[in-house]
């Protein structure tokens, strides 16, 4: 009996969050913010002594699924901003949504480059094994889209898109998951972010990249959650963010400048 | 009490799953193409792989049973390993010894044969992270025969495998199949190594766990179901391997007079 009782109190005591003195920041971010945003936290921990900042990360679309069952977290960080809308949906949003950075898409084949992958006409060519990441991921559908778009390109030949798609053999719940399968050269070819290309990814892969007018940019907006304890932390983290700093930081690791107003109004 | 507790974390959270879905759901999205294709691919890759880790597993038992050699200790804790082995780990694993670039794989794509994001990949994880539940179930089994009862037979000048097939085999038949039913249950659910070596294709990869995750990403009501549809098909499964024993218990006892 009182085996049980102590097993129960240390799993409630396990189940508890620890009610820390310091302000404590929870933060879910999409996996492919993983490098700027522990930098960032980092730089935020140290300008707020005695704060701290926890990160969760994960294709953004789970991120939204965990929030909308339940999971408390401060601030939200998307690849996408159609999962800030569903969360919106249902009445977890409290601030207002800002879009921070974004991204553009390449595509990487591995250093050997089995499948002799030139150009981008060559993604539809038979055979190839091209891994994208699946529908809900945002990568995944800026990746559709992206092969939609290609479409028009010169040479691309008739069905482009269609014919590229035949070619994939795997869908991949996030954008580390394709590049995993590029790097270890088991997939001819895979459409990621520019900003996965990180110096290590960069030795085991070689980008193609896709020409402006084809490409197609991925919004980063961050937005703070109505059960957000410390208000003006999180106001504060996102100040930090958009600022100066927080620009320079996301630029380091690949990202973009938010696009123009257009992509704001977007978001809402 | 502990009786309690214990039903509480067993059963509560698949009770939770069960009452969420209403059967009529179930029969609805039973009919779903793409639904059928990850059950009929799940069947078909976790059933071979329980096969195979039967055929592939059986000797290797039988001999860690019966035998005793240098090193058994080393061959025994390696058959263990990839049942604590992190799945996605075992993904990996697999990746660097079968993929293109792997250790065997490169030998293999010599041969024209590639591996990853095929069904046999699936088959392949699944006979990693299952065969060692066989080997261990059956291995027991065949350690609990009694002494007595082989040497009897082999005084009667049965040969070894004359004793395997007719004494050893019917005697452990019972912790054979529950090692069958462990192999099957965990071929059934698994997950990360299956997505990480195999990858994710409807109809070629995309086995019922993976459906089942996907759809969590973006569609609760739709994961539910789908889990709750593998919950009955395994639960079924496992029911039919236990039933199987109880049977053969009797004749065990009538046949060995103690």
């Amino acid at each position: 009996m009182r085996l049980i009782v102590a097993g129960a109190l240390a799993l409630a005591g396990l189940a508890t969050p620890l009610h820390a003195a310091q302000a404590r920041l929870t933060i879910f971010a999409a996996a492919s913010l993983s490098d700027p945003f522990r930098e960032l936290a980092r730089l935020f921990e140290r300008r707020h002594p005695g704060s701290s900042v926890r990160l969760n990360f994960a294709g953004s679309q789970q991120l939204a699924a965990q929030l909308d069952q339940g999971a408390r977290a401060d601030l939200f960080a998307s690849a996408d901003a159609r999962w800030i809308d569903f969360l919106r949906a249902r009445g977890r949003v409290a601030g207002e949504p800002r879009v921070f950075a974004s991204n553009r898409l390449v595509v990487i084949v591995p250093r050997r480059n089995p499948a002799g992958i030139e150009t981008l006409a060559d993604l539809a060519r038979p055979g190839v094994k091209l891994v994208l990441a699946a529908d809900a991921v945002p990568l995944g559908r800026y990746s559709r889209e992206a092969l939609a778009r290609l479409a028009a390109m010169p040479g691309a030949g008739a069905d482009y898109a269609r014919r590229a798609l035949r070619n994939v053999v795997s869908h991949e719940e996030q954008a580390k998951a394709v590049v995993a399968k590029v790097q270890l050269g088991e997939a001819d070819a895979g459409i990621v972010y520019r900003s996965d290309l990180t110096p290590a990814v960069r030795t085991a892969v070689r980008a193609l990249e896709i020409p402006e007018r084809y490409n197609v940019p991925a919004s980063y907006v961050a937005v703070r959650l109505v059960e957000a304890g410390d208000a003006a932390g999180v106001e504060g983290f996102l100040r930090l963010l958009t600022g100066a700093e927080g620009r320079e930081i996301l630029a380091r690791h690949g990202f973009l400048p938010p696009a123009g107003r257009a992509h704001d109004r977007e978001a809402r | 009490m502990l009786g309690a507790v214990l039903a509480t974390i067993l059963v509560l959270p698949v009770a939770a799953l069960v009452l969420r879905v209403p059967p009529a759901r179930l029969a609805a999205r039973l009919a779903e193409p793409e639904i059928l294709d990850a059950l009929r691919l799940s069947l078909v890759t976790s059933v071979s792989a329980a096969a195979l880790a039967v055929v592939l597993g059986l000797p290797v038992a039988y001999l860690l049973a019966t035998r005793s050699f240098p090193g058994k200790r080393l061959v025994e804790a390696a058959i263990d390993l990839p049942m604590v082995l992190p799945p996605t780990v075992a993904g990996l694993a697999l990746l660097l010894a079968f993929g293109r670039t792997g250790l065997a794989g490169r030998a293999l794509e010599g041969l024209g044969i590639t591996l990853p994001f095929t069904t046999v990949a699936v088959v392949l994880a699944q006979v990693f992270m299952a065969a060692p539940f066989f080997i261990g179930a059956a291995r027991a089994g065949f350690a609990a025969v009694d002494r007595r009862l082989l040497d009897a037979a082999a005084t009667l000048r049965a040969s070894e495998i004359r004793i395997f097939f007719h004494v050893m085999l019917p005697l452990a038949r019972p912790a054979l199949l529950a090692g069958l039913a462990m192999a099957l249950a965990r071929a059934l659910g698994e997950f990360g190594a299956t997505i990480t070596f195999a990858g994710n294709l409807p109809g070629v990869t995309q086995t019922m766990p993976l459906a089942v995750y996907l759809a969590l990403q973006t569609d609760l009501e739709a994961a539910v179901t789908l889990a709750v549809l593998l919950l009955v098909i395994s639960f079924g499964l496992l029911l039919t391997l236990r039933a199987a024993p109880a049977g053969r218990l009797r004749t065990r006892d009538a046949d060995a007079p103690r």
